[in-house]
């Protein structure tokens, strides 16, 4: 078994043929290159991982200075675990790139999502509002009863209201893979990626396969 | 924004395209996959709408078969493409011809264009 994932970086939407010819609309990602930088053992961590390095970054503090000496002294920005069963395939400083992945198989892709800021309870929660006519005033995106009356007497916890909306950890499971430019290390998942272009994602060999 | 992300995909574009657009009548050979054969049909009729958008750029075909008009849209560099020939030259005066759907027999005709 290899590694199972792979740091990247959204490029952008478009639309590619797949392998059978297809129109497919996908996204594009910028897969690594990634550098391990450190193996976790049973040993010594009490689990089995390989962490990987991406992006170069030209400010770095001592410590994680430190941390990637044994890696060739590369200065990368972002760092990340990803579980394997045979971390002793890997050795300090490799390189691992679009290789990683096959046309045709299925990622799972963790990214945060694009902030919305503030929002009302129709962006937020899909909530239908209120009439558009019939005598309305000041009621077409109102959330309506938000509970009971004097039993409770209370807004129970967690009733969906407006509120921040957006800029949390989102994955999207089971995109498949479009097509793949080693040249340029990129792949194109079919369907979208959360988050905007040009940021961080994490994308990993799908767990959830449908059979 | 698209068009930079253009030169990541290796789908070449098609060279051997002769020039047509709205009105003319083509031939396109389509590649239909039956089961695990593959083989050719020629999907003949009046090209009533071409959206140029780089490699994604695609054209609407409508024809009609026994008596039910049938539009088929094909990307020009499919690869389920084979081959597009124009058989004749129409003469029309607007880009999309979405007015064909309400006209049959004599009335869906378009003139030629002469040179």
């Amino acid at each position: 078994m290899t590694i199972e994932g792979i740091l990247g970086r959204k490029l952008g939407t478009l639309q590619v043929f797949d392998d059978r010819g297809r129109l497919r609309g996908a996204t594009a990602l910028e897969v690594g290159p990634c550098f391990v930088t450190d193996i976790r053992t049973p040993e010594r961590n009490g689990y089995t991982a390989v962490q990987v390095g991406y992006q170069d970054d030209r400010k770095l503090n001592r410590p994680e200075a430190g941390h990637l000496r044994a890696a060739g002294n590369l200065k990368l920005r972002h760092l990340a675990e990803f579980r394997t069963d045979d971390a002793g395939a890997y050795t300090l400083g490799d390189r691992i790139g679009a290789e990683l992945f096959e046309t045709g198989g299925l990622v799972d892709v963790t990214a945060t999502s694009k902030g919305r800021g503030f929002q009302g309870g129709v962006k937020r929660h899909n909530f239908k509002g209120g009439p558009k006519t019939h005598g309305q005033s000041d009621r077409h995106r109102a959330p309506g009863s938000i509970g009971s009356g004097t039993t409770p007497g209370r807004v129970l916890k967690g009733t969906r209201m407006a509120g921040h909306m957006g800029a949390v950890q989102t994955t999207v499971r089971n995109l498949e893979i479009a097509g793949r430019n080693d040249d340029r290390n990129v792949i194109f998942v079919a369907g979208s990626v959360p988050g905007p272009i040009g940021g961080l994602v994490r994308i990993r060999k799908a767990r959830k396969v449908a059979k | 924004m698209a068009y930079e992300l253009d030169s990541l995909v290796d789908t070449e574009p098609r060279t051997n395209v002769p020039e047509f657009g709205s009105g003319d009548t083509v031939r396109v050979h389509a590649k239909v996959v039956e089961g695990d054969k593959e083989r050719i049909q020629v999907f003949e009729g009046v090209v009533i709408r071409k959206r140029n958008k780089g490699l994604v750029s695609n054209f609407t075909v409508r024809k009609i078969a026994s008596g039910v008009g049938v539009e088929r849209t094909f990307p020009i560099n499919s690869p389920r493409v084979d081959k597009i020939e124009v058989t004749r030259h129409g003469k029309v005066r607007r880009k999309n011809l979405y007015y064909l759907r309400g006209l049959t027999g004599k009335a869906a005709r378009i003139k030629e264009k002469r040179y």
